[in-house]
Parts: structure tokens; sequence; C-alpha cells
């Protein structure tokens, strides 16, 4: 059962804001929801962890993708593209709200 | 002669190199067709101005290389909003994004543009392909062009509305769950979702990255291989596209077609089991029942790493450095101002419940048992490709549903029991029309019924797009 302050414990994880009368709907849902992918933690999947990451291998769904480091693109090539997107911008300064306080 | 915007590729690539139309009666012929129909429809969020020079170049092209051409020059697509194109905007259908100006073209979008290929507009979308019927949007939902009271599907429902009502030669949509085979059903178009990785996702704004594939939606089943074979290949940009050399084999006969009956049996009205079985004839191959005992949990798996990887890549949008910027007291604020007010209730439903999944206490019983039922369904269906050539269920369980009738969450889920499974494994498949059902049509007291387009679905072992391609072609 999952309950209103599990909900907003969550939000506040994951950085929303629920309103009163959404966190009533939410709640009822993710009830609904979490008791239908639930369902999963009854089936045995006890595939062995070596076992499973072979077969994954296997099927080439898993490799590893390697490169060399090398090659960077001129410096500043792409900052003013990226700098616009910014919200709070003067200039070349890009400002965000102050994270550590002295109080 | 077909009306211009009512060609399928292949047609409209002959007439132009026939000199029997030019690049610009084409772009013309879409983009009124797109004036006219699109206030009804909202296939296209935005319908892009004339570009002259690309129209030109591509006629030019055509005039100068003929046969040699590339046969998507000069041909009018409709792109799906989560696909950047420079200088474009690119929403996802989100008021996230609703000003977001794309600085770079995706990979698809620069090997289109090598092409020749024109660009009408970008298409409505579940928000953040968050969806299955485009009432997600943040911009309004999309209506079916065979019953405008009934959705189009999703989460590529623009890309296939507008390409069932002609107000484009092909689209791109992008597929998570069934995104582009899902709306293919429901619109009457072909949809194919490619293997996992043989398409590049760089430029395509993540759902759930180990889903995510792009997709052609098309008239018919050539013009979605034309389609898949200009944007497909690896892309040193996208680690996680794949190897050329992993596509060596040739083409496969299909001999023989397996259904997992016990999946969809009770799924399905006798209307859409007729369709099914009618299509399966068509195809002339022998047809064995066959089982695949994690399908059905396979749906739950399914929701559960989705939310975990939607929830991930939703956490980069902080008001900061791109997108909606709503500013409050403190930076904290900032943060819980911007993600509350830009992203719709899916899209914070999504996050709320992959940041539950994947907490600490939870994430064993749900991520971990997710990732290996996963395994466990693809092995199952490795095992059956042992038997047989290509596995074929309906794409949905039913036509279109009307607008808003789906209103509860979980319900909407369900509708995409049969697509996830092809997400999960990583394999192609593909829809294509088989028919249409009787339905009530928007007059219900009148008693008119409407006939709604119902697609059929196959799945074929990585990197077998063309055995898709093949049975496709047989029965459609």
């Amino acid at each position: 059962m999952a309950t209103k302050e599990e909900v907003q414990k969550l939000a506040a994880l994951a950085r929303i804001r629920v309103e009163d009368a959404e966190l009533e709907k939410f709640t009822q849902e993710f009830d609904a929801i979490l008791a239908y992918v639930g369902q999963l933690e009854k089936l045995d999947l006890s595939v062995e962890e070596g076992a499973q990451r072979e077969g994954n291998v296997g099927s080439g769904t898993l490799r590893n993708v390697m490169r060399a480091d090398g090659e960077p693109h001129a410096g500043g090539a792409y900052t003013e593209k990226l700098a616009e997107q910014f919200s709070a911008r003067e200039g070349d300064a890009l400002s965000v709200k102050q994270i550590i306080t002295h109080e | 002669m077909n009306k211009l915007n009512e060609m399928t590729i292949v047609e409209a690539a002959r007439a132009l190199r026939a000199r029997e139309i030019t690049t610009r009666e084409l772009w013309d012929a879409c983009a009124e067709a797109t004036e006219e129909k699109n206030p009804e429809l909202n296939a296209y969020l935005e319908i892009f101005d004339a570009d002259d020079t690309a129209i030109s170049a591509a006629q030019e092209r055509i005039n100068r290389e003929g046969d040699a051409a590339p046969l998507l020059c000069g041909i009018p697509l409709a792109i799906k909003d989560n696909i950047l194109i420079e200088g474009k905007i690119a929403s996802a259908a989100s008021k996230m994004l609703e000003s977001y100006r794309a600085t770079y073209d995706a990979t698809v979008i620069h090997k289109l543009k090598e092409a020749g290929a024109l660009f009408l507009g970008r298409t409505n979308m579940d928000e953040f392909a968050l969806g299955g019927s485009t009432e997600n949007s943040a911009f309004g939902e999309t209506k079916n062009p065979h019953d405008t009271t009934r959705v189009s599907g999703g989460t590529s429902g623009g890309s296939a509305a507008a390409v069932a009502a002609h107000l484009a030669i092909a689209a791109l949509g992008t597929d998570t769950g069934g995104s582009v085979r899902n709306p293919a059903s429901y619109c009457g178009v072909v949809g194919l979702k490619p293997t996992y990785g043989a398409v590049s996702r760089f430029g395509v704004i993540a759902a759930a990255s180990s889903f995510d594939q792009v997709g052609p939606l098309t008239k018919t089943v050539e013009d979605a291989q034309i389609l898949f074979d200009t944007v497909r290949g690896q892309d040193p940009k996208d680690s996680t596209s794949i190897p050329e050399d992993l596509y060596g084999a040739a083409r496969r006969e299909v001999r023989t077609i397996g259904v997992p009956t016990r999946l969809f049996a009770d799924a399905l009205d006798a209307e859409m089991l007729e369709r099914f079985q009618s299509a399966l004839k068509k195809c002339g191959c022998k047809v064995v029942d066959i089982e695949i005992p994690s399908a059905k949990p396979a749906l739950a798996a399914y929701y559960i790493i989705n939310f975990a990887e939607v929830s991930t890549n939703l956490a980069r949008f902080d008001g900061m450095r791109y997108g909606l910027s709503k500013q409050g007291e403190t930076l904290l604020d900032d943060y819980l101002l911007s993600r509350t007010e830009g992203f719709g209730e899916e899209a914070r439903r999504r996050i709320l419940l992959g940041t539950f999944v994947l907490s600490s206490g939870y994430i064993d019983a749900y991520y971990r048992q997710a990732v290996a039922a996963r395994t466990e369904l693809t092995r199952e269906f490795n095992e059956a490709f042992k038997e047989v050539d290509i596995i074929a269920t309906p794409t949905m369980p039913t036509p279109a549903f009307k607008i808003g009738e789906k209103s509860d969450p979980l319900s909407l889920y369900l509708e995409d029991a049969f697509t996830v499974l092809a997400n999960l494994t990583g394999m192609p498949a593909i829809s294509v029309p088989m028919g249409s059902v009787e339905r009530e049509g928007p007059s219900t007291s009148l008693g008119i019924k409407k006939q709604l387009p119902v697609g059929i679905h196959f799945t074929a072992p990585h990197q077998a797009e063309n055995v898709l391609f093949a049975i496709g072609s047989a029965i459609y």
C-alpha cells in the first residue's frame, strides 16, 4: 500500500512538487500500478548472474564499446550555441543561485 | 495518377525521375493538404516554411543524377517532435522544451538531408514519448483520420496520422514500447521498429534508452524499407548502435510462422481474431502454435524498466542549462518550480514510479527482477526462433479507442502487451494493416458504424528486418 507520505518523499527526491489534490490521485494509482508490476516478484527467475551475463554477451546484446581518447574539437567551438540556451545569462556569465549559504 | 500528396515514396520518386512532377509541386501538394487538414487533426505541432534552397537543390540533383539520385531526394517527410533538426524547435510535445531550439542535427536527420529529403514539419506525440494515444501531448491530442472522435495511437500519433491522411509522403517516429507500431495499427499505415542499435539514437530525445529506436511510418512496406535503409547504420556518436557485420546473412525465407496464441486469445474479439487469421492465411506459410511463457509477465517488466529509465533521463531537466526555467527563492525552488510546471502529469507519474523502483530496499524486488525477466524473455524468443522463422500477433488488442476513454493510466499501459516484447528483446518488429473492424461511429445515436483499421504484428530475430519486409509485402 502506497501512502501519501511515501509519494511526497518520492516527489522530494525527484525534485517535483505534488499538490494535495494530485497526491490523493497519484497515491491510489500507485497502488494499482505497483500491484500490477509486483506480479514479477512471484516469478522464479533465479538464473545465475554469470549465466545471465553469458546469455546477454552471447546474443550480442551486451558488449563493451571502447574508443581511445583523442581528437578533441577546437576549444569553444560549441560554447556559444550551448550558452544561448542557458536561462540566466549575462554576457559570458552563466549564473545559478547560491548553493552553499553562510547561515 | 494519384494526387501528389497521396503518392508513396516509390511512386513519387518514379514520377520525379520521369519529369512528370517537380519537387516543388510535390512539396506544395503536401503543404496544401497539411494546411487544410491539420487544424482538425493536430498531427503537426509546427508546419515548416518551404525551404526553397533545399527544394530546388533536390530538383537539380534529380535532373543531374537521374536514377542514381537517392529515392528520398525531394520527398517531403514528417518528423516526430523528439528528433532534432538544427535550428528548429524540438519540444518532445512538452512545456519543458516548448521553446528549445535544436543546436545540431540528429544522425537520422543528417542522413536524410544527405539523401535530399525535405521536412514538412514536426509531429505531435505523447509528451517525452510517454503514453500510447498522443493524449499526453502538452499541445492537445492528435485525432485519428479514420474517425476524429478517436485517438491516433501513440506515442508517434502525429507521424502516423500525417501519413494516413496524406499530409506527408512518409514519416519518422520513435518506438519505446510500441510507439511506432501502435499508431501504425490505429491509423492503418505500416510501422517498423528496427533491431535495437540498427538506427542511431544520437539527437533523439531519450525516453527509455535501452528500448528507444527510431522507425519509419509509411504507406507501404517497400517505403518502410527505403526509409530504414537510409537512416540505419553504426554511428560513432551512439555507442549502442551496432556494427554492419552483424547484418551478414542474406534474406531468410519465411516458411514457418509461430503464433503465441495463449498470449492474446482472451484479449481479442471475434472480428479481430478473424482478421488476424485471414491475414495469416495470406502469408501462405505453415503456422504453428508456440509458447512464450514469459510474454505475459513481460509487460510488468517493461513498465518497471521504463519507469526507471524515464526517471533517470528526465532528471537532466533542471531549469538551468536549457528548457523551461522558473525562478524561486532558492536553488531548490528553481528545480521544483521548473520541473513541476514543465512536466505533464504522465511524465511526473513515471518520474515518481521510477524513483520508487530504483530506491534502496525496492530495487531487487522490482528493477533487478525486471531485468532478469527481460533476459529470460529474450532467451525464450531465441529458443522459439530455432523452430519458426517469424512470430505473429495482432499489433494491438483493439482498434483505436475514443478520445478520453482510457483515463486510468494502468488500463492504457495494458494496451501495450504485444508490442513491448520487441523492445524488451531488442528484436525488430513491423505492424502492417490487416484490414478493418467495425465500431460505433461518432454519431452513435444514428447507429452509424465505422470501419477502423487494425494491424498485424511480426517479430523477427535480431538484424532480420529483411524477413519482416518479405512477409509484410506478401500480405499488404
